[in-house]
C-alpha cells in the first residue's frame, strides 16, 4: 500500500486517526450509523407492516419482503435478479412482478446498483461484524478466490434455474433465508447467519459480498450507470491508502481510474461511504455523476498540464 | 492472439473454470431438485399453481401471509416438510377460511396464485377424504360435524344414509364430492376426532377413474331425461323418437316409455 507522497507533491502523508471526543467520534461513524439506520428501518418497515399492521393512508406501509413487495398499498417492488431467475425457469411472471422489478432496478440504476449491498441487504450488518472480527484476531485467508467470481455465480444461477426449474439462487439465498427468518420465521436465518459470518471471518475476506454472492454480482452490473458515486479530487489525495484499507471492494479505488474519472465509477462501488469518512484529506465525497463530457468539478491538476 | 503456452494456459483455465462451474452446478442441482420435488403436495393458498410450477415462479415474498385476514397463510419453516419458506396453511391449526374477496390472490405479485380465479368456491387446494375406520359417523355416532361446517354445504359433503343391517340402527356417514370440495379444511379442523378422520390430501393420491366402459344405466346422469310425450293431435307430426342410452336396458324395459 502506498504510503509515499507522489513525486512533485509537497504536502506530508498524514493518516487517519480517530477523534477522542465522542461527537467526532459521531461524526466520524455518520456513514455507518447511516446505513444501519436505513436497513433497520427498511426491515422495521417490513416487520411492523405483517406483523403489527402498520398503515399509512389506510393502506399497509412495506408489506412483502426483500423479494418482492407492495408500499403503501399501491407500488409494486420486486427485485429484478429473482423475477430474472424466475423467468429464465421458462415460467410466465405477472405483470405486477415486472413493474415492481423495473421500478427496484430503476432506483438502483440511479443510486448506484450496490447501494443494496451497503445500504439495505440485512447480510450487511452480518460481514461487517466478521469483518470486525477478523482485523481484531488477524485472520488469514484459507483460500483465494479470483476476482469476478460472483459473475460465474451469477451466470451460473441463471442457467441452474433454467435446469431445476426453481430460482435457484433465490432457494438457497442465505439473504433471503435471513430476511425471511427475521419477517415471518420462516427457518434457516441463524444458520445461513452463522454461515456466512464463519466464513467471512475466518475462511476468505469479504467472501461472501466481495467475492460469491451473485446477487451482488447483478447489483455490480446494474451500477455500472449509477449516478450517485464517490468523487474523487486527485489533488488534494496524498495517496496515504487509508481509503483503500476500509474499502470492503479495494478493487474499486483504482487510483489512476479515479484520477482520470474525477470519482470512483467502477460498479462494484457500493457507495458504503466508509472511505469518504476515514479520508484525512477531504479529498472522497458523495456526489452525483457528472454527465459525460461535461469536466469534474475537482477536476485533478494532473490532466491540466 | 494466444499462441503456444499462452494459449494452452488459457485453454487450461477455460476448461477449469468450466469443470469447476459444473461440479458446482451439480451439487446445486440436487439441493434443488431434492427440496422442490420431494413433496408432491402442500396446502397452498386458493388459487396455486400446480406444485411444480408454483415452486417456479413463488418468489416468497410473503404478500399473501400479509393479506390473509385470518392469518392462516404461513411461510413453510424447516419442520413444515414442504420447500423452504413457501406459503402453506396447516388444515388442523387454520383452515382456509374461503375470503369471497380472495385477498390472498389478488396480493401474490407473480401470478403464483392465479388471479383467474373469480368465485373462492371454484378453488380446489386439495380434497377431503374420510377414514371410515376412525370416522365417528362410521362407526355409528350421529356426528356430521364435518357435514355442517363444509362451506359447500350439501355439495361437498353429504350425509348417506345407510339402513340397518346387521347393525343395531341406521348409520348416517359422510360422502365427499370432488366437484364441489374446495379443500378448505374446515373440516379437518372441526372433526372431533383426536387425530382427524377427515382430512385434505392430494387428490391424485386418492382418486380413482371408473373408466367410460362400465356402464351405470341407472345414474340420473347416464340416462338423458326423455321428455314425455304429450297426447297429440292426430294432426301433429309424430314425437321424436325419445333419446335413449346406446345400452340396452333389460331388466327396466316395461317401465321406461
Amino acid at each position: 500500500m502506498s504510503t509515499q507522497a507522489r513525486a512533485g507533491t509537497t504536502r506530508p502523508v498524514r493518516h487517519f486517526e480517530m477523534p477522542t471526543t465522542l461527537a467526532g467520534k459521531l461524526h466520524a461513524w455518520r456513514f455507518l450509523i447511516a446505513r444501519r439506520a436505513v436497513q433497520v428501518s427498511v426491515l422495521l418497515l417490513f416487520f411492523g407492516t405483517a406483523h403489527w399492521g402498520w398503515k399509512a393512508l389506510g393502506q399497509p406501509v412495506l408489506a412483502g419482503n426483500l423479494s418482492a413487495g407492495k408500499f403503501a398499498g399501491a407500488i409494486a417492488l420486486a427485485d429484478p435478479f429473482t423475477i430474472l431467475e424466475v423467468l429464465a425457469t421458462r415460467h410466465a411472471v405477472a405483470g405486477e412482478a415486472l413493474l415492481g422489478a423495473a421500478i427496484v432496478l430503476a432506483f438502483y440504476f440511479f443510486v448506484g446498483g450496490r447501494v443494496f449491498c451497503a445500504w439495505v441487504c440485512p447480510m450487511n450488518a452480518v460481514t461487517d461484524a466478521a469483518r470486525w472480527v477478523r482485523l481484531r484476531l488477524a485472520v488469514r485467508d484459507v483460500f483465494a478466490i479470483p476476482p469476478g467470481v460472483r459473475y460465474a455465480m451469477l451466470g451460473l444461477s441463471l442457467v441452474m434455474s433454467a435446469i431445476a426449474g426453481v430460482a435457484a439462487f433465490d432457494w438457497i439465498s442465505p439473504i433471503a433465508m435471513m430476511h425471511r427468518e427475521i419477517l415471518y420465521g420462516a427457518g434457516l436465518g441463524l444458520t445461513s447467519v452463522l454461515g456466512v459470518f464463519l466464513f467471512d471471518a475466518f475462511v476468505l475476506k469479504h467472501g461472501w459480498c466481495g467475492h460469491l454472492c451473485p446477487l451482488g454480482g447483478f447489483w455490480s452490473l446494474v451500477g455500472r450507470g449509477a449516478q450517485v458515486r464517490v468523487a474523487f479530487d486527485d489533488a488534494s489525495c496524498t495517496r496515504c491508502g487509508d481509503c483503500l484499507r476500509v474499502c470492503p471492494e479495494p478493487r474499486v479505488l483504482n487510483f489512476i481510474e479515479a484520477a482520470r474519472a474525477g470519482m470512483v465509477r467502477h460498479g462494484e462501488c457500493t457507495n458504503c461511504a466508509a472511505c469518504i469518512a476515514i479520508c484525512p484529506e477531504g479529498s472522497l465525497r458523495l456526489t452525483y455523476r457528472p454527465k459525460k463530457g461535461t469536466v469534474p468539478r475537482n477536476r485533478p491538476q494532473i490532466l491540466s498540464d | 492472439m494466444f499462441g503456444g503456452a499462452d494459449r494452452r494456459q488459457f485453454l487450461a483455465h477455460a476448461v477449469q473454470g468450466v469443470a469447476a462451474a459444473a461440479c458446482g452446478g451439480v451439487a446445486w442441482n440436487a439441493l434443488l431438485v431434492q427440496q422442490a420435488h420431494a413433496v408432491p403436495f402442500a396446502l397452498r393458498p386458493p388459487g396455486a399453481l400446480a406444485e411444480r410450477d408454483f415452486n417456479a415462479t413463488c418468489v416468497k415474498c410473503g404478500l399473501c401471509v400479509v393479506a390473509c385476514p385470518y392469518r392462516v397463510l404461513k411461510l413453510a419453516t424447516t419442520s413444515s416438510g414442504i420447500p423452504l419458506g413457501t406459503p402453506h396453511f396447516v388444515a388442523r391449526e387454520e383452515p382456509c377460511r374461503l375470503c369471497p374477496e380472495i385477498p390472498c390472490v389478488k396480493a401474490c405479485p407473480t401470478g403464483s396464485l392465479d388471479r383467474g380465479l373469480k368465485d373462492i368456491n371454484d378453488s380446489r387446494m386439495g380434497l377431503a377424504v374420510v377414514d371410515a375406520e376412525n370416522c365417528l359417523s362410521w362407526n355409528g355416532l350421529r356426528c356430521e360435524v364435518c357435514y355442517r361446517v363444509c362451506p359447500v354445504k350439501g355439495k361437498a359433503i353429504t350425509i348417506d344414509a345407510h339402513e340397518r343391517k346387521l347393525s343395531k340402527h341406521a348409520v348416517f356417514v359422510p360422502m365427499i364430492h370432488s366437484d364441489a370440495c374446495t379443500g378448505c379444511g374446515l373440516c379437518e379442523k372441526a372433526c372431533p376426532t383426536t387425530v382427524a378422520a377427515i382430512r385434505i390430501v392430494l387428490p391424485s393420491l386418492v382418486q380413482g377413474k371408473i373408466g367410460d366402459h362400465f356402464r351405470m344405466d341407472w345414474r340420473p346422469e347416464a340416462m338423458p331425461e326423455t321428455p314425455v310425450p304429450a297426447p297429440a293431435p292426430a294432426a301433429q307430426a309424430a314425437p321424436p323418437a325419445p333419446a335413449r342410452p346406446a345400452g340396452l336396458d333389460y331388466f327396466n324395459s316395461e317401465t321406461k316409455p
